[in-house]
């Protein structure tokens, strides 16, 4: 066996240019297992990443962002610049062509029209389309000729790829989905279940939760992929259970983000069955500050609104404390391995948008208890934790419930207590913190705590809309029903002044030092957010499964088509 | 019987708990069984006093070290300070099962007896007052059906602050966990104790104490309790096993305790993943919770065997 | 009998319309919002959109009549429609599931096969083993036999299932290879080595599943029988000369059965429930699986299905144990 894997692996470094010669679907069968499983094959009716991911091995856009985050084209022949006319001088137009020859599945061709149905579909008033944000700001789609579509915004667009780029916006059929419209939607299963598309494989056989089976698309445009000629994708079970399958069974050949501890992952890969990788987003690990009082001697409606500032916590010294008592090389190393990396800042890529702020990523307890004396707060009675005019530093910290983040709270818990501020830890239930009920005092925008922790990134590589988020008045509050974006509750005129700026500027260079900028003010400037963790992502893949290139800008299985056996 | 300390002239009036009792000695089972209880609840209230070791003191340096009776044969990592290991968080196992056995002992308990008071209180109602029957039952079909995730969910929404308020953190949402626990497992109970009811209140004696006067209540402690005392013992066995289960997958569920109390059932879940690098870890909290279920069943039996009257006289 | 049977069936319909209201009632008022699993990269106006596009704008009691409209005449519709290919629905709205955006019965109808294959083969197994451990505990008490079942039993009911599954699969999947880890739902059975292959996939998850059943089962068979043991008509029928086999099997295991009978009626329409965990950790994706991710996405139309025929047939078991007590104990009386 050892041998075996060995040879396998040799082999695998010298036919470096994978499979030039290989046909279509003659290497077989290839398994695929996501611990969370695929409801339905429409990511326009689901924004979950299951969903999406599950669906871009049948259906693409026009184009995708690569693992370095570079735009790549797929439907289209090219991917329209300013440079090569394709996006207007004043940002307002973009204009897409695809490439010719493409067939759908069923054998018909791919035209505009479809990728104008797209667009309809999805921003039908009645359809709740849950990328409708990647068609924000569309006027209209206009098809030019049998290939070509032009997208026009409704303003100056310094971003134009929101539509038909990346995984959340494949181009579906308008044959099969023509009378699919609106409020019909939910009706047309067989055309949700099954979508026709131009991806290197279709369904055969699509059972929602549970396992979707594949076959190559014979209609595929390049005549010599998939190698693979049936595809099982299982869902279900949990993180464990899917890297025991890939790196210690051997039953599946890949498994997608293996949230475990990195001791766990490095004994499941000592099997020698497979291989762990990783890669790195935008996504981070934070703890977000309450700037607002969540007491619960506060009447409700009142509690967590900008009308009760917070007591101590609208102290930016306090929050510095806070941020620097924190070891964030101890945090990665117990919950992510090299999967983690620890940050200072909200936007830890691209790297054009990537501030050079390391100031917190030493650990200084002292530094935190002189700022804490420095700002008066003092242990006068002996407890062990400092107080001020008789409010003492005791915080709630919420958070989800998940192993790797109750392992966070205890670390944190400790460094604080070092400090002299106590806390009390909660864990909530994933589905209730993470929904919108504006019943429960439990959701992560209603923030009935002084500091909770998430993970949060954006899609694609513009973070334009993400650091938009933290707009003054745009904070979840009773009249909004408790939605919103801006958690910490965050006001700062000159942070608004710079979204504007942002959103009319084109300059890749310019819109980079601004995006800059407003990271540091959310961060080292007055530590309202308290950046963790620029977590990346571990899948899994047999070490027979050849091409695999792990991708966190787009859908993981983004060259699924290029994957081969290693034999 | 042998009758022992009774000295010459006292009416022999024996108090009856005292033969009880000594039915109850001679059951081997039940007498290592209620030592290893009394070891076990020692161990979880006197622990913390001999091992003073902070459960949640993290140590990142002695992390994951191996018990004693691993490292004094095997070159790993231990330590005698840390005489069961530590954790991924340099967390001491022992005082971590010494902690999470006073909860766990204490949530299985409570809500054993909430459920098991609640199940018999309605089995019997519903099967000696035919007119409670239908709706007792009803009801019963009706609890037994609603999922059990939403249940708690309400009951975290609606009670958890206002006990926090009351109690404080800890005893608020112990509360909420016991009676959650609780209210939502005293069916089987309820339905197993009517059953019997039903049967037993046909019989002969049955008929006999009602035909001299006896009143309802009178006849329920006398006459059909001491008769469905199996079926509610095993019941409680059953039940305090599956508490303590129950809270441990409540707090993977993010319902249960906060995360720095530990407890039996959740220092199992959590290591689950870790089973085989450190078998330690799942073997010690999984014994404790075992052990304990089985010396409790051992005391059903032997207390069940000491209170029948028929096998007592033998 | 008859009269009171067909008594309890009136009865039965309020009686479930009055559950279904509590369960929906209940949902409503859990916290909890079907966008929780979407990322928070999508919008909050968005996301409100697709709230909207799920019905969820509406008042709760017109989305509960609706429900029950859907449940009660549109389901069985499609039914009769689907068995005599009549067209009575005429493509009226199905029950549709919030994650799937499909009618919630296909889903069910999909799960039924492995939950019955998994969860109800193990309640099978485990009530055959479990009643002759029972009556042999009970019979010999305190011999080795008691109390090696006694052990086993126990430990068997105490340790959860997420441990006890998680370790044989390490042994049995991880070390020796012999059996997979990961349950195949499309597998079809038509020959030998299919068979064979569902057998070995099945191996696990039923051995987890029949031990802690008949962990449950054979404590209450035990119990029961013991206390029957010492009653006086053994003593009576010892007397007559009936041979002990007559006596045990005949006389004792009859009047022993009434609390059995309950645990086991109690425990089949859980078959139907699926077992949560243990269709979690072997990825058996049977019905508990379903309900457990409707109930996490908040997916409101499929637990309120799901619970609804869950209640359905709890009162059917409890009603056939009902009639059952008096089956085997002609004393009692319900008329």
């Amino acid at each position: 066996m050892k041998i075996k894997t060995a040879l396998a692996g040799a082999i695998a470094a010298m036919a470096f240019a994978p499979a030039a010669f290989a046909e279509r679907g003659s290497d077989g069968h290839l398994s695929i297992i996501y611990w969370q499983a695929p409801s339905i094959l429409n990511p326009f009716l689901s924004g979950g990443t299951k969903d999406i991911e599950s669906s871009s091995m049948i259906i693409e856009p026009l184009g995708r962002y690569d693992q370095n985050g570079n735009m790549v084209p797929y439907l289209a022949a090219e991917i329209p610049t300013v440079a090569n006319g394709g996006v207007s001088a004043d940002l307002t137009s973009i204009t897409w062509k695809l490439q010719s020859g493409l067939l759908w599945s069923d054998g018909t061709p791919v035209t505009s029209a479809d990728i104008k149905f797209t667009a309809d579909y999805c921003m039908h008033p009645e359809g709740g389309c849950a990328q409708a944000a990647k068609f924000d700001k569309v006027s209209s789609v206009d098809i030019v000729d049998d290939l070509t579509v032009t997208v026009h915004f409704s303003q100056a667009m310094p971003n134009p790829y929101g539509p038909f780029m990346g995984g959340q916006s494949p181009i579906i059929q308008k044959a099969q989905f023509e009378n699919c419209m609106g409020a019909k939607a939910p009706e047309c299963t067989d055309a949700n279940f099954g979508p026709i598309g131009t991806g290197p494989f279709r369904v055969t056989e699509f059972r929602t939760n549970d396992v979707i089976q594949m076959e190559a698309n014979p209609n595929y445009r390049d005549p010599a992929k998939p190698a693979f000629a049936t595809v099982t994708f299982k869902g279900g079970g949990d993180a464990t259970a899917a890297g025991r399958a890939v790196l210690e069974t051997g039953e599946f050949d890949y498994a997608w983000n293996l949230q475990l501890a990195p001791d766990v992952i490095d004994s499941m890969a000592a099997a020698g069955v497979g291989t762990a990788i990783s890669a790195f987003g935008s996504l981070v690990e934070r703890i977000e500050v309450n700037l607002t009082d969540p007491s619960s001697s506060l009447p409700e409606g009142e509690r967590s609104t900008v009308a009760h500032p917070h007591p101590f916590l609208s102290n930016a010294n306090v929050r510095k404390a806070l941020s620097i008592a924190i070891d964030r090389n101890l945090l990665v190393e117990v919950g992510y391995g090299r999967a983690g990396r620890p940050t200072c800042n909200l936007v830890p890529a691209p790297a054009l948008y990537a501030s050079d702020n390391t100031e917190c990523l030493t650990q200084d307890i002292e530094g935190a208890k002189a700022l804490l004396e420095a700002e008066g707060y003092v242990d006068t009675n002996g407890d062990g934790v400092r107080e001020k005019d008789g409010v003492e530093l005791r915080v709630l910290y919420q958070t989800s419930t998940n192993a790797v983040r109750q392992d966070f709270q205890a670390l944190i818990k400790e460094w604080w207590q070092e400090i002299g501020v106590a806390t009390e830890l909660r864990n909530l239930d994933a589905s209730v913190y993470f929904g919108g009920d504006p019943g429960s005092p439990d959701t992560y925008q209603k923030f009935y705590a002084d500091v909770e922790m998430y993970a949060n990134n954006f899609d694609g590589t513009d973070p334009q809309a993400y650091l938009g988020a933290y707009r003054c008045g745009t904070e979840p509050k009773p009249s909004s029903q408790w939605q919103g974006e801006n958690i910490n509750r965050f006001c700062d005129p000159n942070y608004d002044a710079l979204i504007d700026q942002l959103a009319q500027t084109g300059d890749l260079e310019e819109r980079g030092r601004l995006g800059r900028m407003m990271n540091d003010m959310m961060t080292k400037d007055s530590n309202v957010i308290i950046p963790l963790v620029d977590r990346g992502r571990v899948s899994a893949h047999a070490n027979s499964l050849g091409g695999v290139v792990l991708n966190t800008w787009d859908s993981e299985l983004w060259n699924v088509s290029d994957w081969y056996r290693i034999k | 019987m042998t009758e022992t300390t009774q000295t010459q002239g006292t009416i022999p009036v024996r108090n009856q708990w005292w033969d009880v009792w000594d039915q109850f000695k001679t059951h081997r089972g039940a007498v290592i069984g209620g030592a290893f209880l009394i070891f076990i609840t020692l161990f979880v209230l006197v622990g913390p006093y001999l091992w003073q070791v902070d459960a949640q003191k993290l140590d990142i340096r002695n992390k994951d070290l191996r018990p004693f009776y691993i490292g004094l044969f095997a070159d790993v990592k231990w330590s005698w300070s840390r005489p069961l290991g530590t954790d991924h968080l340099g967390r001491d196992i022992m005082a971590n099962l010494i902690q999470g056995g006073q909860i766990s002992m204490a949530v299985g308990w409570t809500a054993m007896i909430l459920s098991l008071f609640l199940g018999t209180l309605i089995g019997v109602l519903a099967g000696f007052f035919k007119r409670l029957d239908g709706i007792l039952m009803r009801f019963t079909d009706l609890v037994l059906s609603l999922p059990l995730l939403p249940i708690l969910l309400v009951m975290m929404l609606l009670f958890r602050d206002p006990l926090r308020a009351a109690f404080g953190p800890e005893t608020g949402i112990f509360i909420l966990i016991v009676s959650g626990i609780g209210i939502t497992s005293w069916m089987h109970t309820a339905r197993i104790v009517r059953g019997d009811i039903l049967a037993i209140k046909e019989r002969e004696f049955v008929l006999a104490a009602r035909s001299i006067g006896t009143p309802p209540r009178r006849m329920i402690t006398r006459h059909l309790l001491p008769n469905v005392m199996s079926p509610i013992m095993v019941s409680a066995t059953l039940g305090l096993a599956s508490a303590i289960i129950t809270e441990s997958a409540l707090s993977f569920l993010g319902l249960g305790f906060p995360s720095d109390f530990p407890t039996w059932g959740k220092i199992l879940f959590d290591s689950v993943d870790r089973m085989a690098s450190f078998p330690e870890r799942v073997i010690w909290p999984g014994l404790c919770i075992s052990l304990t279920v089985l010396s409790v069943n051992y005391i059903g039996d032997g207390l069940r065997d000491a209170l029948d009257p028929r096998i007592r006289g033998l | 009998m008859l009269t009171y049977t067909i008594r309890r069936l009136i009865l039965a319909v309020p009686t479930l319309l009055f559950i279904a209201l509590v369960i929906f009632l209940l949902l409503e008022l859990a916290p909890g919002d079907p966008m929780a699993e979407m990322p928070l990269t999508i919008p909050p106006e968005v996301k409100e959109k697709m709230r909207e596009a799920l019905g969820l704008g509406q008042p709760w009691y017109v989305r509960f009549y609706l429900w029950l409209y859907q449940f009660f005449v549109v389901e069985p519709q499609y039914w009769i429609d689907g068995l005599f290919g009549t067209n009575f629905a005429d493509g009226a709205q199905r029950i549709i599931s919030f994650q799937s955006r499909s009618p919630v019965f296909n889903t069910i109808a999909e799960r039924i096969p492995q939950t019955l294959w998994v969860v109800g083969m193990s309640y099978v197994v485990g009530v055959l083993i479990a009643l002759p451990i029972g009556i042999i505990s009970a019979v010999r008490q305190y011999s080795w036999f008691d109390n090696f079942g006694t052990f086993v039993s126990m430990v068997g009911f105490s340790v959860p299932t997420f441990f006890t599954g998680v370790l044989l699969i390490v042994i049995f999947s991880v070390n020796l290879g012999w059996f997979p880890s990961i349950y195949d739902t499309t597998l079809k059975v038509d020959d030998w080595p299919s068979f064979v292959k569902q057998l070995k996939q099945m191996a696990m998850p039923v051995f987890v599943l029949a031990l802690y059943n008949a962990a449950q089962i054979s404590r209450f068979m035990r119990a029961s029988m013991l206390d029957n043991l010492g009653q006086d008509y053994v003593r009576t029928a010892r007397a007559k000369g009936m041979t002990e086999k007559v006596v045990v099997l005949k006389h004792v295991l009859r009047n022993s059965l009434i609390p059995v009978v309950t645990v086991i009626a109690l425990g089949v329409p859980q078959v139907f429930g699926g077992a949560i965990i243990t269709e979690q950790v072997f990825k058996v994706n049977g019905l508990g699986q379903l309900l457990i991710i409707a109930i996490h996405g908040n997916d409101v139309p499929m637990v309120l299905t799901l619970t609804f025929i869950f209640a359905v047939l709890i009162v059917v078991f409890n009603l056939i144990a009902d009639i059952l007590y008096g089956v085997l104990d002609p004393r009692i009386r319900y008329d």
